[in-house]
């Protein structure tokens, strides 16, 4: 008896021989890259770094994301620690990045470096995880972490409240420009886990009425500097 | 008649008769067609983002063995195991014999509808283990001991009330009429078996040939904490998930999310590649894909109904259908509901059992007009009632076709017949016609005209 992959193999090799019609494409673009054949007739992600701002900040109202932009990196430290004692945290993990290593030392509750000692059963005791990111695509309103950039790939999603720390400049135009830019920050060795987060966790299943923090966090903000 | 057929015909007939339940449903899709247009509308051409998805699923499904066999050669370079399934039994004893090594006692899933494509919660729990379904839909579904009603809506036709009452009996929570404080129960419930579960199986909406990645959209969460917690992640996908490229999700990932639930992108849309890897913190130890056939090859082999094998499995044509908003889910009797399952079910589950199916639809072309990829679904219903004419003719198609092909070829015998029946018409509308099917029920034969058509055109004399 053949084995299950070479026969599967064989009966899409016999399937194929009758070749089915391609789809018609209206356009002038290079038909090998999709993004940019697309790209006119998406939802516009800016063309300017500031019409993306406006596009992102719109975008994260919508989704009931908090958008909060500081000057500099001191106001950030300030912005999260008025964060933490607003919401009573008592216990925030955060990612070992010299971005927030100055953020983790202006709280006041208990903090803990989630990725230098993993655990957990800690983890999903803590209040708030707070990481970096990637990239934030302002299409959509969506933060790309990854488990290299984000403390792995429970921290962003165990906590009840996410936190990112990101600098403006990691804003890009639209998905493709964030998809792109991940290839050629990581290329063949992608980090395991590369995860667009799009609002804090959502449901609608039950009566399809939203309910905001299904799993994962019920908050998240973006905390913007420059 | 098959056994499928007479179960359909039966709940289909009950479910269109309660006005309730049916009212129920309109309300509940109310807010998905109102945020549906709403981000439809930010799109600059939606029409020609349709060609672009329906181009990009294209490509790779006509191109199916190569693009496969990159994509597992990228897997396994990123530290996956990938398993071939030729159909749901070997599917099954596939991810049974990964747990059996594993030593696996608890099991917690996030939503996969190829797994209840193959049953695998069955298997699961009669070989023994702890399986939770952690989508909060599907796990309501789980404690009903039903399917799914809808394969992105799972529990849709469920009331709130009842929901609090299935928590109350189950897990022994005060009750509530509140969406929110039943979403806070499940919540509390299933996050220490996130972090107790040895394993956890996902399913995979894309695959991606060129990195070697799986992408899983969702919007709870659960997903991505059982890809992260448990030891090991099992994923299992239809072989016909594959995309060529990377860039290809840029358009497929956010009308994925319009078309199936009105919104931009959903909450998470993630990618995998392999196992934690060295310097990562988390995530589980081995990484395994389950690629499974079960028939999809059949369906491939259909150059005229190949475009089906692009579903993204948005759910847009069932929330448009007429029948599935009178009839319901659970009626179809099949893993996927609606337009979509009707065209495909018959190539999964033979034609001859479930060809009543293609006689579920209106032809009214709304699931067409829905479809993110362009599928042309009301044709391939209409193409398969063709081949079931043709593959196994009941006696009716018989002895109709033959005496009609008899008829029409003489001039004199249509004429003649043509008179005889508009002389007793009035005659017939006086019977009651059982036979004549449920459509005679509600409606009335027409008023015979006094002349035939050839008649009238004669007369006219054009």
């Amino acid at each position: 008896m053949s084995d299950a992959r070479s026969d599967i193999f064989a009966r899409i090799r016999e399937a194929l021989k009758v070749k089915a019609p391609k789809p018609h494409l209206k356009t002038d673009a290079n038909p090998g890259k999709t993004s940019e054949v697309a790209k006119p007739w998406l939802p516009d992600g800016g063309e300017t770094a500031d019409a993306s701002l406006a596009i992102l900040s719109e975008q994260l109202a919508k989704l009931k994301a908090v958008l909060i932009r500081v000057p500099d990196q001191a106001a950030a430290v300030k912005a999260v620690a008025e964060l933490a004692s607003s919401k009573n945290w008592k216990k925030v993990a955060y990612h070992g990045h010299d971005l927030l290593r100055p953020v983790a030392s202006g709280l006041s509750c208990e903090t803990w470096e989630a990725d230098a000692t993993f655990d957990k059963q800690r983890l999903e005791g803590c209040d708030a995880g707070i990481t970096t990111c990637e990239s934030i695509v302002a299409q959509l309103g969506a933060i790309l972490v990854s488990s290299a950039t984000s403390g792995g790939r429970a921290l962003s999603v165990l906590p009840h409240v996410h936190v990112v720390v990101a600098e403006a400049s990691q804003v890009v135009p639209d998905l493709g420009s964030a998809l792109a830019l991940a290839k050629a920050r990581h290329g063949d060795q992608m980090p395991s886990m590369l995860s667009f987060i799009t609002g804090p966790s959502r449901t609608g299943d039950i009566e399809r009425i939203l309910v905001l923090g299904a799993h994962g966090p019920k908050e998240l903000y973006l905390v913007l500097v420059g | 008649m098959s056994d499928s057929k007479a179960i359909f015909l039966k709940d289909a007939a009950v479910n269109a008769a309660d006005g309730d339940q049916r009212a129920f449903i309109r309300k509940a899709l109310g807010g998905y067609y109102t945020n549906r247009d709403l981000q439809k509308a930010r799109y600059r051409d939606w029409e020609r983002a349709r060609d672009a998805a329906s181009l990009a699923k294209w490509s790779a499904v006509n191109d199916l063995a190569n693009v496969l066999e990159k994509f597992t050669a990228n897997f396994e370079r990123n530290g996956g195991v990938v398993h071939w399934a030729r159909d749901a039994a070997e599917a099954r004893a596939i991810i049974l014999k990964i747990a059996e090594d594993a030593k696996a006692k608890a099991i917690v899933k996030s939503k996969c509808m190829t797994s209840e494509e193959i049953h695998l919660n069955d298997a699961l729990e009669k070989a023994g283990y702890g399986v939770v379904e952690s989508d909060l839909g599907e796990f309501i579904q789980q404690l009903r001991g039903e399917a799914p009603y809808h394969f992105v809506f799972p529990c849709m036709h469920v009331k709130r009330e009842a929901i609090s009452e299935l928590f109350t009996k189950h897990l022994g929570t005060a009750p509530t009429d509140s969406p929110e404080e039943l979403t806070m129960i499940a919540r509390r419930h299933l996050r220490q078996l996130y972090v107790d579960a040895d394993i956890g199986i996902t399913g995979a909406n894309f695959l991606v040939a060129e990195t070697g990645q799986i992408s899983i959209t969702e919007n709870e969460g659960n997903a991505r904490l059982t890809a992260a917690l448990p030891r090991i992640h099992i994923a299992l996908s239809g072989i016909e998930k594959v995309v060529n490229k990377l860039d290809d999700l840029s358009v497929l990932l956010p009308m994925l999310a319009t078309a199936g639930a009105g919104q931009p992108m959903t909450c998470y849309n993630t990618l995998y590649s392999g196992p934690r890897k060295k310097g990562e913190c988390d995530g589980p130890e081995e990484f395994h894909i389950v690629l499974l056939d079960n028939a999809r090859t059949r369906l491939l082999a259909d150059p005229e109904q190949r475009d089906a094998l692009h579903c993204i499995r948005c759910g847009a044509c069932l929330n448009v259908c007429p029948i599935f908003k009178n009839i319901g889910g659970l009626a179809y009797g099949t893993t996927y509901q609606g337009p979509i399952g009707s065209v495909i079910t018959p190539h999964l589950r033979g034609l001859k059992q479930w060809n009543h199916l293609s006689g579920a639809s209106s032809l009214c072309g709304a699931c067409t007009d829905a479809c993110p990829v362009r599928i042309d679904l009301h044709h391939h219903l209409l193409h398969n009632r063709r081949n079931a004419a043709k593959e196994s003719p009941t006696l009716f198609d018989r002895v109709f076709h033959h005496g009609f092909n008899f008829v029409i070829k003489r001039p004199w015998l249509f004429a003649t017949g043509g008179r005889i029946f508009r002389a007793t018409l009035p005659l017939l509308q006086k019977l009651p016609l059982p036979y004549m099917g449920a459509g005679m029920k509600t409606r009335d034969l027409p008023k015979a005209p006094s002349q035939s058509f050839r008649d009238q055109w004669k007369h006219q004399n054009v």
